[in-house]
């Protein structure tokens, strides 16, 4: 049996609490709920039904025949959370800590949110539950992601704008923290990702193990066996951990696909496994890219999701016990991926997904025809169209 | 270790500073000025990339500090500068996690020792996580400092009762920062932890002004004060700077630092 998280929120040497005195006691309010609500038919009943009827869950495994025939290797099979409602995992988490909140008698959200998938999602329960939603997002993000500050607005949420750092996730992130220091009698936090102090790590990977339990009974329903190898990206790792989780106890091969930017050997990364050192981040005890005198380092990828200087610390764990392989795929791999996808199957996947099917597509052409390989489709790629098209056109000019 | 022993007519007062806030050699003498004003303890700042339990005006400090290449060693030594030029009240270093991890445990406890750092507070490692670091602060003499919150509630008494040097009684819910009033059930909180603790009680967040002082004093050993005094070094900063005008400066902080003073009731 898997023992983590330990009872004192540790995975390993991993996770933990390193927060100011101030939240400890919301934090234990937060456990103690979480507890009571985890094995509740009740919750469970709510919790399913939200994900059915409002999400659409559950999602469909797609077989990518074109991609797999072109490949000539490993039958790949997507993992469709791009299907979900905001199109992205990120909902599953948001409803499952909305009605934490909700038993929790709290009414007021917070959020933190890099590309804004997360902020979406947050702001979506708020307006389906009658919640306030205050997101906090780097200023870096907030222009370069307008349309998705625009959604929030329009769902109702409030959008804070962080100057502090450098004015990405990573401040964002601070900043909620502060927010919340000061809120924290009557505001819920909802993370967005498996970090943070325990109980976060574990509360998301519950709100999120439905991928890895629905791919599971839907690939033993088309192909009667498990995946060889299951791939998921990794920037904080949500929707890696809720893939991994049913797999874990399995003889499969497990692999996370994290950002390399333009290259591991630039500064211009968010290699956090492949680069990182140990240290604290939001928290927790887990690997982050930091100097040798422990100031973080604001990491750098095409895909706002993955960039963030540190990872969940559960895959810190599972990267030192060897049970999950870390790599790191650069943007140019990770467009590439994107428009093999899109050309081959008419899916066109978010960059951060993208990283995970670069990934893929490598070890599907080492791969037997018969093997299967399972990818998480996180979502889906509307959002990154202006990135792509800058990126696209860059490209053109470069070769006039 | 140090042992603040008051007598009853004496008040605590701990002044924070970030450590190379404007330039180190200005951080020197703004020790020996808090001295002069009274100051019983120095809190030194490390500056940090991160600074999860700190306001805005400890956070543009701390920028300013990494600026001038500031870092936990550097900062370190800065504070046995302060010691070698006539500081001489205990100094204790606050950090943030991170930094500490990050060296080995055997050279920092030896860098403490070599430049006299008396105490150390890390704002975000709460009891559960600091065995550790606290017994090996015991076994190389360096006073770790605990702090108490007002949502602390069933953790109050086993987090006074191993507090050493003194209690660091975190005044209200939020980051540092200035606060023009309290939440009235501040006080009834700082009396039950009065209470319970054998060591000196001081109050800290957002304390900004001689009322708040008297006010704390009343209930409290005394108060910690740094946001405060730390947007007063950001006013002054470039005539701290410059050193046609820097005594001058230094005397008007010294001035201004007096406020907090808990001699300054006794004159």
């Amino acid at each position: 049996m898997y023992p983590y998280p330990n009872e004192i929120g540790r995975y390993g040497d991993f996770g933990g609490k390193f927060v100011p005195e101030t939240l400890m006691q919301p934090l234990d309010e937060i456990q103690t709920a979480f507890k009571q609500i985890k094995d509740d038919p009740a919750f469970r009943e709510e919790y399913y039904k939200l994900l059915k009827d409002y999400s659409g869950r559950p999602t469909a495994l797609t077989y990518a025949d074109r991609v797999t025939e072109y490949l000539g290797g490993a039958k790949i099979y997507l993992k469709r959370e791009d299907l979900n409602h905001t199109g992205s995992h990120k909902i599953n988490n948001a409803l499952g800590q909305a009605l934490l909140a909700k038993k929790m008698g709290k009414t007021k959200i917070i959020a933190e949110t890099g590309a804004g998938q997360h902020g979406v999602a947050a702001a979506t329960v708020a307006a389906k539950f009658g919640f306030s939603c205050t997101v906090f997002m780097g200023e870096e993000d907030v222009a370069r992601q307008s349309l998705n500050v625009f959604r929030m607005k329009l769902l109702g949420a409030e959008v804070v704008p962080v100057t502090s750092g450098n004015g990405t996730l990573k401040d964002a992130t601070n900043e909620a923290i502060r927010y919340w220091v000061q809120h924290c009698e009557d505001h819920f936090y909802m993370i967005g990702s498996v970090v943070g102090p325990h109980p976060y790590p574990q509360v998301v990977r519950e709100f999120q193990k439905m991928i890895g339990e629905e791919a599971k009974d839907q690939l033993k329903r088309i192909e009667g066996t498990m995946p060889d190898k299951v791939v998921a990206c990794v920037g904080g790792g949500s929707n890696a951990m809720g893939m991994f989780q049913a797999f874990l106890n399995e003889d499969v091969e497990l692999i996370g696909a994290e950002a390399a930017g333009k290259g591991i050997d630039t500064p211009l990364h968010a290699a956090t496994i492949s680069k990182g050192t140990v240290g604290v981040i939001h928290g927790s005890l887990t690997y982050l890219i930091q100097d040798e005198f422990g100031q973080i380092i604001e990491p750098y990828s095409i895909s706002a999701g993955l960039d963030y200087p540190g990872i969940g610390p559960e895959h810190a764990y599972l990267h030192k016990s060897g049970r999950v392989t870390y790599d790191s795929i650069t943007d140019e791999e990770a467009v590439d991926a994107l428009k093999l996808l899109s050309e081959k199957e008419g899916i066109l996947p978010a960059i951060e997904s993208a990283h995970a099917l670069a990934k893929a597509f490598k070890l599907a052409k080492g791969m037997d025809r018969g093997q299967l390989i399972l990818v998480c489709l996180s979502g889906r790629g509307d959002k990154d169209v202006n990135t792509l098209m800058n990126v696209l056109e860059e490209e053109v000019k470069a070769h006039v | 270790m140090f042992k603040l022993d008051l007598q009853p007519s004496e008040k605590l007062f701990i002044p924070f500073i970030t450590a190379g806030d404007p330039v180190p050699e200005v951080s020197i003498e703004l020790a020996k000025s808090l001295q002069k004003a009274g100051a019983t303890a120095l809190e030194l700042g490390v500056a940090y990339s991160d600074p999860l339990a700190d306001g805005p005006v400890i956070q543009r400090a701390s920028k300013r500090a990494l600026d001038q290449g500031m870092n936990i060693v550097k900062a370190i030594e800065l504070g046995g500068e302060m010691k070698k030029n006539g500081v001489n009240i205990p100094i204790i270093l606050f950090t943030y996690y991170n930094p500490v991890l990050q060296l080995n445990k055997e050279y920092f406890f030896a860098l403490l020792r070599e430049n006299h750092i008396d105490g150390l507070l890390v704002p975000d490692l709460p009891l559960e996580e600091s065995n550790s670091l606290q017994e090996e602060c015991k076994s190389h003499e360096v006073t770790y400092i605990s702090l108490v919150a007002p949502t602390s509630e069933s953790r109050l008494k086993t987090i006074i009762e191993q507090a050493e040097g003194f209690v660091y009684c975190v005044s209200s819910l939020g980051v540092t920062g200035v606060r023009n009033e309290f939440n009235s059930s501040v006080y009834p909180f700082i009396r039950t932890v009065k209470n319970l603790s054998t060591v000196p009680v001081a109050v800290g967040f957002g304390i900004s002004n001689r009322e708040q002082v008297i006010k704390m004093n009343e209930i409290s050993d005394g108060v910690v004060v740094g946001s405060a005094l730390v947007r007063k070094i950001e006013e002054l900063k470039d005539r701290l700077i410059s050193a046609e005008t820097r005594n001058q400066a230094l005397q008007e902080f010294e001035d201004y630092a007096m406020a907090f003073s808990g001699l300054y009731s006794l004159k």
